[in-house]
């Protein structure tokens, strides 16, 4: 018996029981589906935030200092000074805080930066209209803003240059809109009012400087600058090493594939325990067609089958539950992930490698787990098979 | 008529049953040996161990003692693959039942053995239409046996161990499931076939039906009583 001839009498006993073999394969295919649609999601994820990583420039270094001691932040002198440092483009100094801002009648909840001139070119950040804060207003601590799309249409704010606004009770007059620049992983960038470093360090009552975006001026430089940094900060902080971290975006990515990974671990977990319960499914209904063909193993043993017929025979049938029941579960798996992705903003991607994966992984499970019922009917004696009814 | 050869011989074939304590003998000492293109009947009422002899005959089942020389094979002690191998090559299985695969048209009942033999499909194809065609349901061959009569699935399951054209036919009450005419039907191809040349043992309780076969093994507590020609 070849396996073309075992493939069609599979089909056969399949197809007369189209109820019970859909029911069988159920538990694969909705196992797949989950696989196929979730890693799709998942990927779809990563792919959208490493971009956005990327898209904040690879030479691009994060310092933060959480502090040790009575040494919790770099004055903002210090900060100003990684400027000199060969191979440093900009030195943004940040100091972030959420603050009521009012404006007529409507008081909103927003998140606040303290910043200097370099934020604009370290960031990304432009107005729109208006001007950025200067080195002036720093030094004499205005009370000037810049907002965001978002802040500004909150505030109903139409045209917003030129009008003063109230931050935690002080008058702030705003100088310019920034340009909108859309979600990244810490939420909206459009929500966020930016006022000089220096006002904000008496608005929000905190002294120094605890967070440093530094540009360098190539990517070959951030590794040596990223030693400067931390030669320095060690320095500073006595050889601490948990006072500081300095982040460039290289490990920023590294980090993000560390989490997808984590991701898809998890995400095989789910898979391989709903395909597990998929394949016992199987073998259930597998052991259960073996009892109720007894008299039709016996038949075929009277006339000629050998053992590895008849265990060929109910394999190949378990098999062809097993991959179809995956096929099945691919159709629904993409269609329900393409679907998400065009009804909902979910960034999707669809892999077809994962797609072969759980095709070959279920048309494993379907070998696997008819062993056991296909060697059982394998080993049924002739003779007392053939007395069964 | 072909020449009177050897078909299988059968000496001191011996098998018992542990039921409980007990040890039943269900044969006990049969011997006796089959020429190529005999009709035998072996007739005996039920316990006799005619069922167990034909089980031994067909190769489902070995003996405990003694030998079973068919074809010049000695099948006592070979492997259960080898013995599946015999009964597809050599043993052509009508059952009381019909034993059809309910599922499988007539065509497709006929061309199993022949798949368990490897040949190919037009062949197999062929094969079975000329074996359907012999047992004269050339007309319903891709009907499933719950649309056919209980004649028709006997002829069928005939054609089934006619198609892979084995030295013996082994009949265990091929009309038992059968009303008398019909019955005499299938007994009437039974000699048709017998005279065309096939071997053939038939097993029944019947004396009727016994008469039907050229010679006649009875046999009770599972020995041999009786073994003699059958005036036709």
């Amino acid at each position: 018996m070849n396996l073309l001839q075992g493939i069609k009498m599979a089909w056969k006993s399949i197809s007369t029981n189209k109820m019970r073999s859909f029911l069988t394969m159920l538990g694969i295919i909705i196992g797949v589906a989950a696989v196929i649609a979730l890693v799709a999601v998942g990927q779809g994820t990563t792919a959208k935030v490493t971009e956005q990583v990327a898209s904040l420039g690879t030479n691009l270094l994060t310092v933060n200092i959480t502090g040790r001691g009575a040494a919790t932040a770099l004055t903002f002198e210090e900060a100003q000074a990684y400027a000199d440092i060969p191979g440093v483009q900009g030195v943004s100094p940040i100091i972030n805080g959420r603050i009521s801002a009012k404006y007529g009648n409507v008081v909103k909840s927003v998140p606040l930066e303290g910043i200097t001139p370099d934020y604009e070119l370290v960031r990304g950040f432009h107005v729109q209209s208006g001007r950025f804060i200067t080195g002036l207003d720093i030094d004499y601590r205005q009370r000037v803003a810049l907002i965001g799309t978002t802040t500004a249409q909150n505030l109903k704010l139409d045209d917003p240059v030129g009008q003063t606004i109230r931050i935690n009770g002080q008058s702030y007059t705003i100088v310019g809109l920034l340009m909108p620049k859309g979600n990244s992983l810490g939420g909206s960038n459009d929500d966020k009012i930016l006022i000089p470093i220096t006002s904000a360090e008496r608005l929000l009552r905190v002294k120094g400087i605890r967070s440093i975006y530094i540009q360098a001026e190539t990517p070959e430089m951030v590794a040596p600058v990223k030693e400067a940094l931390e030669a320095d900060l060690q320095g500073k902080f006595k050889g601490s090493t948990t006072a500081y971290t300095v982040f460039d975006q290289q490990e920023m990515l590294s980090t993000m594939s560390s989490i997808a990974n984590t991701m898809a671990l998890a995400l095989g977990g789910i898979a391989g325990i709903s395909l597990l319960v998929g394949g016992i499914g199987i073998m259930n209904i597998m052991l259960v067609s073996v009892s109720e063909r007894t008299r039709e193993i016996g038949i075929r043993k009277a006339i000629g089958a050998k053992k590895r017929d008849i265990l060929l025979q109910f394999l190949i049938e378990s098999m062809v539950l097993g991959g179809l029941g995956g096929l099945v579960g691919i159709m629904i798996g993409v269609g329900g992930a393409s679907l998400a992705g065009r009804l909902t903003d979910m960034s999707v991607s669809i892999s077809w490698s994962v797609a072969v994966f759980a095709f070959v992984f279920s048309l494993g499970i379907g070998v696997f787990f008819g062993m056991f019922p296909a060697n059982k009917a394998a080993k049924l004696r002739p003779i007392e098979a053939l007395r069964t009814d | 008529m072909t020449a009177s050869r050897n078909l299988l011989t059968i000496k001191g074939l011996k098998r018992w049953y542990k039921m409980g304590d007990e040890i039943v003998r269900a044969l006990n000492d049969v011997s006796f040996s089959v020429d190529y293109g005999e009709f035998v009947a072996i007739i005996g009422p039920s316990g006799s161990g005619k069922s167990t002899l034909m089980n031994m005959i067909g190769c489902l089942d070995v003996p405990d003692e003694g030998s079973y020389v068919l074809d010049g094979l000695e099948v006592g002690r070979l492997s259960d693959n080898r013995l599946a191998q015999i009964r597809n090559e050599k043993i052509g299985f009508i059952f009381q039942g019909f034993n059809l695969l309910p599922k499988l048209t007539a065509i497709e009942n006929v061309e199993l053995p022949l798949i368990y033999r490897g040949i190919p499909h037009k062949q197999r194809r062929t094969l079975a239409q000329e074996a359907l065609t012999k047992v004269g349901l050339k007309e319903r061959m891709h009907h499933r046996p719950s649309e056919l009569s209980g004649g028709q699935q006997q002829r069928v399951a005939i054609a089934r161990a006619l198609a892979g054209n084995p030295p013996i036919l082994l009949a265990d009450e091929p009309t038992g499931a059968l009303d008398t005419a019909t019955g005499k039907e299938i007994l009437q191809l039974m000699r048709n076939l017998n005279e065309q040349g096939h071997t053939i043992i038939l097993i029944t309780h019947d004396m009727e039906i016994a008469k039907q076969a050229k010679r006649v093994i009875r046999i009770q507590d599972g020995k041999i009583v009786e073994d003699r020609g059958n005036p036709v």
